[in-house]
């Protein structure tokens, strides 16, 4: 039995479902944020299957890239998670309903 | 055992450490325990990059996102207290059931529409080496101009994260006048 990229692929796919799953079902902000980087993961996953495939080093070029901007995006998430605490004492996305007509 | 045999027995088993942490990070009623599950699926595609050939975007992974950002996670849960007592039930009627079938629906659409072609362009035999070297030749290569950006988005990002810091209530300012 050979490992195509394909299976890596199909596990990326799954792991993006599960990511977007957590993002639908959850309340909590940080276990939100925490879905959106195991979607970033899937997606790096793939791209390097793909590069893999194709024999070209770029996906692992954009593997990097990516992990650039989710680090940039970690950090400012998680100081407006931690600002919105302190203002509303609450992680809970459901109370955060201001906006509500 | 030749490689195949061992690529075939690595991925197995951490496919399900991945699927195992991802779902535990999903349904973990403590963050603590979702970051951890999330650290397991980061460490687990670690193992990915380095049976697909790609050493130093392993040890990215490991540094940056095992390392970094899941213990910037686990700092501001800290910061935050740990809430356990998240209110499970929904607002909206069966938004829960919803959201299941919806992802579900998501995986199985990715899966259907990509068992047909799931890589396009000219399949090269030599599968690319990815150590320090041959990435900086592509990166500081043909993609210079993009890194100098993601410096920019950078520093724009920490400078962010400072004014966000320094954020003051105003009944706390209240109290201090």
């Amino acid at each position: 039995m050979i490992v195509t990229p394909g299976w890596y692929m199909a596990l990326a796919a799954i792991l993006f479902s599960i990511g977007a799953a957590g993002i639908l079902v959850r309340r909590n902000a940080l276990v939100m944020f925490m879905s959106v980087e195991l979607m970033l993961n899937a997606v790096n996953l793939s791209f390097v299957a793909a590069g893999r495939e194709v024999g070209l080093i770029t996906g692992q070029v954009a593997v990097l890239f990516v992990m650039v901007v989710a680090a940039a995006e970690v950090t400012v998430g998680l100081a407006i998670i931690v600002a919105v605490f302190r203002r509303r004492n609450t992680a809970s996305v459901d109370e955060l309903a201001t906006l509500r007509g | 055992m030749s490689y195949e045999v061992v690529e075939t027995v690595l991925f197995v088993l951490f496919a399900a450490i991945a699927l195992a942490g991802a779902v535990t990070m999903v349904w973990a009623a403590n963050p603590v325990h979702s970051a951890l599950g999330l650290l397991a699926t980061m460490f687990a595609i670690a193992v990915f990059y380095v049976l697909g050939s790609g050493h130093f975007i392993a040890a990215v992974q490991v540094i940056v996102y095992a390392g970094a950002v899941i213990t910037l996670f686990l700092f501001v849960v800290m910061l935050i207290g740990v809430d356990e007592a998240e209110d499970r039930s929904e607002r909206l009627p069966f938004q829960r059931q919803a959201a299941l079938l919806l992802a579900g629906l998501l995986s199985a659409a990715i899966l259907v529409a990509g068992s047909g072609a799931w890589v396009t362009g000219a399949r090269n035999p030599v599968e690319p080496q990815g150590t320090i070297e041959a990435v900086s030749d592509e990166l500081f290569g043909t993609w210079v101009l993009p890194f100098e950006i993601t410096g920019l988005l950078f520093i724009v990002a920490a400078a962010g994260t400072i004014v966000l810091a320094q954020y003051r209530s105003r009944q706390r300012d209240e109290e201090q006048a």
